[in-house]
């Protein structure tokens, strides 16, 4: 975390403005800049960015008009935030009580060791993030992964490592 | 927006049914549609325009329908209530050619029929439905949750006229009271005595809260209502904002949900359009608004000072109580925290009274449980049962048993903030109270079942760590207490304890329990001293043999550490 912070030109925002930052935009003057929609934008700022970079939550707090750090506390609270980019591709598994009964720690563990990755880290090449869900509430059909927001149910783990390979031609 | 028009609508509604050959369902819940039912949508009406029959056979996208492990599922003819099983895009056109136009039922598809020698033309005769009692989710896989013309037909917001056009606020207080509604988010406070709070301020600006923040793992219960009949919890809502005299409503919901979110947002604009929302709802001098709040993934939002917080824009960070939500909640305004449940049981006791209500399930829990069945169990989906059913009859009547012949070891409820419930409690009728002597809790209504092969210390230590990883950190007790007790766990699962470290567990546990902040820190102990009190052998198998009874934990024995050496 700290490493991000110590380079300083991660906090100026780019040159070139995109459809990106025109997004944050209309949702900043939509909420009126409102702190109490900081969730909501972030929520944005994700999805559009793939995380949430240092000079969006400097921009953010001079809009709102609260300190960096309460953004920066947000930010780092939430499990849907991140401060790194995320993998092209991404890979969510389960780890919720009804799929965790079901072998779900398989399904992790064979995508792991066949992809060389941890669950919260995207690989070096940036083709897969890994991830896990508290639960997906798709508990009927356990173990549940999702390869790129399309959700597997019943998953085994050889099946879903050869999705994968599939998906993100690794 | 006035009663006839309301009617007018119902009617209009009740035409086109009418004048239909015959309705045909497709339970669009998020389990059957990542089981493939949108393409089984799209099937069925290219089959029905194929034949030119778009005006005869309505295709329509329901909620859930409960039997969600043999899903897609596929109603015909509401009337009959065939639920075919497995359906796919191919097999779609048959139901079409053979049941809709030749009013022949198909054996080999119809629910169950790959367990059940003899399944049943009439869904509601299998033993899974027979048992249920359907008031929260009497819409849900009944209508179209897209349309709220539907959900007039099926008799949404016929309540809240009622309370606008002839209750006083008291009244509708009372109603709430005598029913004997207790929150369903877990706790299980008194609705209608929490509504009280929160009227009782005068000219005060006022919040109504719905919690979708449904936390738990292995619960979809509040994820089920909100996308299968939305119009009912807001209604709810309403009714609880006329009553507590608020203005504006904010339903905070997961981000794990996007399809209930979806639904729910729908349903707000279209509310909002015919003028169930805004100003002079029902021609009376009530206005009400509400905003989604989307959660961004952190447990202890549950809980509702954290809940207040997360709205807020802020750190979802629990806060002393009291003072509670009901006096000070968002921005410090008396504010009304219920859960999705809670809210969605509040029209039918408006329409059919307290008597009614309260004539269902036991003295002290009134009214249905709706519980998420998962695990190892045969039918696993979203069922609904009058409160005091007992575990024996959710679990081996209407959820069918254990599968592959193994045998019942435990039934888990309340999620990581409630316990595991052993067999010889089975008969055990399930309610508030009882839950709690049984050293777990009601929760909002996860059951995850667990046949033998489950470890009952590897199962403490997976909720210990989910506490550990969801612990805020705010209070002392809970964020090293966690810790502390999930490498003791831990410790235990590799076989590497000794006897004094389950000492060390047991006084820490109730140490936690009683001096944590929250919820949160207050019930994490609840799975570890459950499994201690009713698998104590297996965790003196962990200890002192070195064996995991159910073969699941991987013991570092004396020859695989020697191995590791070399």
């Amino acid at each position: 975390m700290s490493s991000g912070l110590n380079r300083l030109t991660d906090l100026e925002k780019p040159a070139t403005e995109d459809a990106r930052l025109k997004r944050i935009q209309t949702a900043l003057k939509r909420y009126d800049a409102r702190p109490d929609a900081l969730i909501e934008i972030l929520h944005i700022v994700e999805e559009s960015y793939g995380y949430v970079p240092l000079w969006m939550m400097a921009l953010l707090a001079k809009e709102m008009k609260v300190p960096p750090s309460r953004i920066y506390g947000v930010v780092t609270f939430y499990h849907f935030f991140s401060l790194k980019p995320k993998g092209e591709h991404t890979c969510v598994v389960c780890t919720g009580t009804a799929c965790h009964v079901r072998g779900s720690q398989r399904v992790l563990n064979d995508i792991e060791d066949e992809f060389s990755v941890r669950a919260g880290e995207t690989t070096p090449d940036g083709k897969l993030g890994l991830q896990t869900a508290r639960c997906l509430g798709c508990c009927s059909l356990g173990p549940v992964t999702v390869i790129d927001n399309e959700i597997i149910p019943k998953s085994e783990p050889e099946k879903i490592v050869a999705l994968i390979h599939e998906k993100a031609g690794i | 927006m006035n009663l006839q028009q309301l009617n007018q609508i119902s009617e209009s509604v009740q035409e086109k049914h009418g004048s239909c050959l015959k309705r045909v369902g497709v339970c669009c819940g998020a389990g059957c549609i990542s089981s493939g039912s949108t393409a089984v949508v799209d099937s069925l009406k290219s089959a029905v325009k194929a034949k030119g029959l778009e005006d005869k056979v309505e295709i329509f996208p329901t909620g859930c329908m409960g039997a969600c492990n043999q899903g897609p599922l596929v109603k015909v003819d509401t009337f009959n209530e065939t639920i075919y099983q497995k359906v796919d895009a191919e097999n779609a056109v048959q139901i079409i050619e053979q049941h809709v136009l030749q009013d022949q039922v198909i054996p080999s598809m119809l629910l169950f029929s790959d367990s059940d020698p003899e399944p049943k033309v009439r869904a509601d005769e299998n033993s899974f439905f027979q048992k249920q009692v359907k008031v929260v989710l009497e819409n849900c896989g009944l209508v179209n949750p897209e349309s709220i013309e539907e959900a007039i037909h099926a008799g949404s917001y016929m309540a809240l006229h009622k309370v606008l056009t002839s209750m006083k606020q008291e009244e509708v207080i009372y109603e709430i009271k005598k029913s004997g509604l207790r929150g369903r988010g877990g706790a299980g406070y008194l609705t209608g005595l929490k509504w009280g709070i929160v009227a009782k301020f005068q000219n005060a600006i006022k919040y109504v809260v719905c919690n979708g923040d449904e936390g738990d793992p292995g619960a979809f219960m509040d994820r089920s209502v909100l996308e299968g009949d939305p119009h009912r919890v807001l209604e709810g809502m309403l009714i609880g904002g006329y009553a507590v005299g608020a203005g504006k409503g904010y339903l905070y919901v997961r981000a794990e949900y996007p399809l209930a979110i979806k639904r729910f947002e729908q349903a707000v604009k279209q509310a909002r359009s015919f003028g169930f929302l805004g100003k002079n709802i029902f021609e009376t001098n009530f206005e009400f608004d509400v905003e989604i709040r989307v959660g961004a993934g952190a447990f202890v939002c549950g809980e509702e000072t954290a809940l207040v917080a997360s709205i807020e824009g802020k750190r979802g960070v629990p806060r002393p109580r009291p003072p509670y939500p009901a006096e000070s909640g968002l921005w410090g305004k008396p504010t009304l925290i219920n859960n999705v449940e809670t809210f969605a049981n509040v029209p039918p006791i408006i329409l059919s009274g307290h008597h009614w209500f309260s004539k269902i399930g036991t003295s002290k829990s009134t009214g249905t449980k709706v519980f998420a069945l998962t695990g190892k169990i045969n039918h696993t989906g979203l069922i609904e049962v009058p409160m005091g059913t007992t575990l024996r009859e959710i679990i081996f009547e209407l959820g069918g048993g254990v599968p592959e012949g193994k045998r019942f070891k435990a039934a888990q409820t309340g999620g990581p903030s409630g316990g595991c419930i052993p067999a010889q409690f089975l008969d055990t009728k399930v309610d508030y109270e009882n839950l709690v002597s049984l050293g777990s809790i009601m929760g909002s209504g996860g059951l995850i079942v667990m046949d033998e092969s489950s470890c009952m210390v590897e199962v403490a230590r997976y909720f210990m760590e989910f506490c550990m990883d969801e612990s805020c950190g705010k209070c002392v007790p809970c964020r090293v207490g966690t810790k502390q007790m999930h490498d003791l766990l831990n410790k235990i699962c590799q076989g590497e304890a000794a006897s004094s470290d389950l000492e060390l567990l047991e006084a820490l546990a109730p140490m936690v329990k009683e001096t944590s902040l929250c919820g949160l820190g207050m019930t994490a102990p609840n799975p570890l001293l459950s499994t201690l009190r009713y698998f104590r052998e297996e965790y003196r198998a962990h200890i002192i043999e070195k064996r995991c009874p159910a073969g699941v934990c991987k013991m570092k024995t004396a020859q695989n550490k020697k191995k590791a050496r070399v």
